[in-house]
């Protein structure tokens, strides 16, 4: 495994570290939109060994996080109907509803099922004619083409016991209504490299010259996020505002063409809720009507649900990079990843998940602190 | 669930329609959908993002990913759940 070790060498990290230090001259705040990166950000201390100019703040890149408690509440009717098997990506089962979460209605009888992949839940619906199959299509860009893909081959294969229950969300329109609050602080984003992979960087592009934002499609590695913001601090100090790909091993200006053009095929733009922050115009994909048959939604008619989000919990706030987890009055006291209050605690790309699980490890972890000095 | 991981295509085969391919994740080997990756070759490394392969990349940057992958398989694993979340026991009982 020689290229592991050559990558856990801190050489390299030292390298870039001391030259982002020579770099920096004044204050900048980076935000990292993917909660991937915010992850090994706060794994590997990252914010701790950067100069003190640079802040960094997390973004909104959490599916689990931001899909809206409205949808949450939905899944858990749907999946507690009798003939229907329910089936999600795992890390949406404990999700806190209003008064439930998927496991519980799991745990009351509900036939819930977690898949790898929507073509699992095509599968399933194939071996169970008799009953409804529904699959839990949430999400951002990057798992948009494979849920496309599921209701694409449904069609094809005449299966109509299948449908979704959509509750996508795009990237760069949660970008500009970060940069057009008032409250913006944000001068550089690390954009999600996996998003960058299907989307490309095309569209960041009249962002970065309309709000004069530095925008750097980052990997998520501890190496691509350093790289990530050197590139960006050297553009802030220069004064440019222009997109430039740090991912270069995977991302490609146009991004993945035959993805896009199936998710354009079977979704259509719409504005969207985002848990904790609000609707954010033309942020979200719903089925298009052609297609409204796959459409779990209109099936189910699941009527009006009213919602009841726990009064502690800021991780809107969290989302919008304004506050740091634990500032959270709740933060660690009734709210964990066991019994988590909010969705940023449930997931491993939560902010509140990933503090709260370093932030106790982190006085006896060596990794890059070491370089600080 | 953003989460990509770079696996070597051991094997391409067609299911009902699709082009499909066995991906070997440093040892794991599993199934994905490659019609996003058309061009791909057995041989070849994938990202492979919730089932689908979504981008082809070199051999020594899929080696190189494996370190970020592993970290987060572990913190995952502290939660009793694997890296998307899904909870270990679960799955166990799903092996049966
Ligand atoms: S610590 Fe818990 S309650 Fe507080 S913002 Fe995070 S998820 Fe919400």
């Amino acid at each position: 495994m020689k290229y592991l070790d050559e990558f856990r060498d801190p050489v390299i990290a030292k390298q870039i570290l001391s030259e982002i230090k020579n770099t920096v001259t004044k204050p900048w705040v980076i935000m990292e939109v993917c909660g991937g990166q915010t992850h090994t950000i706060i794994k590997n201390g990252i914010d701790q060994i950067l100069p003190k100019e640079i802040e960094l703040v997390h973004g909104p890149g959490c599916p689990v996080c931001v899909t809206p408690l409205e949808i949450i509440d939905k899944a858990m009717a749907i999946a507690s109907l009798p003939n229907v098997i329910f089936t999600s990506f795992g890390d949406m089962l404990r999700v806190p509803g209003s008064n439930k979460d998927l496991f519980q209605i799991k745990s009351e009888g509900g036939d819930i099922r977690i898949v790898y992949s929507p073509l699992e839940s095509l599968k399933i619906a194939r071996n169970n004619p008799d009953k409804e199959v529904v699959f839990f299509a949430v999400g951002f860009e990057t798992t948009a083409p494979g849920n496309a893909m599921a209701i694409h081959q449904a069609q094809r294969e005449g299966l109509s016991n299948f449908s979704e229950l959509v509750s996508h969300v795009l990237v760069p329109p949660a970008m500009t209504a970060l940069l057009s609050s008032p409250k913006n602080r944000v001068q550089a984003y690390l954009a999600a490299g996996h998003v960058c992979v299907i989307m490309g960087w095309q569209e960041y592009e009249p962002i970065a010259k309309k709000y004069k934002v530095q925008i750097i499609p980052t990997g998520f590695e501890s190496i691509d996020v350093l790289e990530g913001i050197l590139l960006a601090v050297k553009q802030l100090e220069k004064g440019k505002h222009v997109v430039e790909n740090q991912y270069l091993r995977a991302v490609l200006r146009d991004g993945n063409r035959p993805a896009q053009d199936l998710i354009s095929k079977i979704y259509e733009v719409v504005n969207r809720k985002w848990r904790g922050i609000g609707e954010i115009p033309q942020s979200g994909l719903k089925i298009r009507n052609e297609y409204s048959n796959y459409d779990a939604e209109i099936k189910f008619n699941v009527g009006d649900i009213i919602t009841q989000e726990s009064d502690k919990c800021i991780a809107g706030i969290v989302l919008q990079g304004l506050k740091k987890p634990y500032e959270c009055p709740a933060f660690g006291k009734e709210c964990t990843p066991m019994n988590p209050l909010g969705a940023t605690m449930v997931s491993s790309e939560g902010a509140c998940a990933a503090y709260y699980r370093y932030q106790r490890i982190k006085n006896d972890e060596k990794s890059l602190k070491d370089l600080r000095e | 669930m953003c989460l990509g991981i770079p696996g070597k295509v051991e094997e391409i085969f067609d299911e009902n329609g699709l082009k499909m391919g066995n991906i070997n994740y440093a040892g794991t080997l599993n199934k994905a959908c490659l019609e996003y990756v058309p061009e791909i070759k057995v041989g070849q490394y994938t990202i492979v993002h919730a089932g689908f392969g979504i981008s082809i990349i070199d051999e020594d940057e899929a080696m190189k990913s494996y370190e970020a992958w592993e970290e987060l398989v572990e913190f995952a694993a502290k939660d009793g759940v694997d890296l998307y979340g899904n909870p270990l026991e679960e799955i166990k009982s799903l092996d049966k």
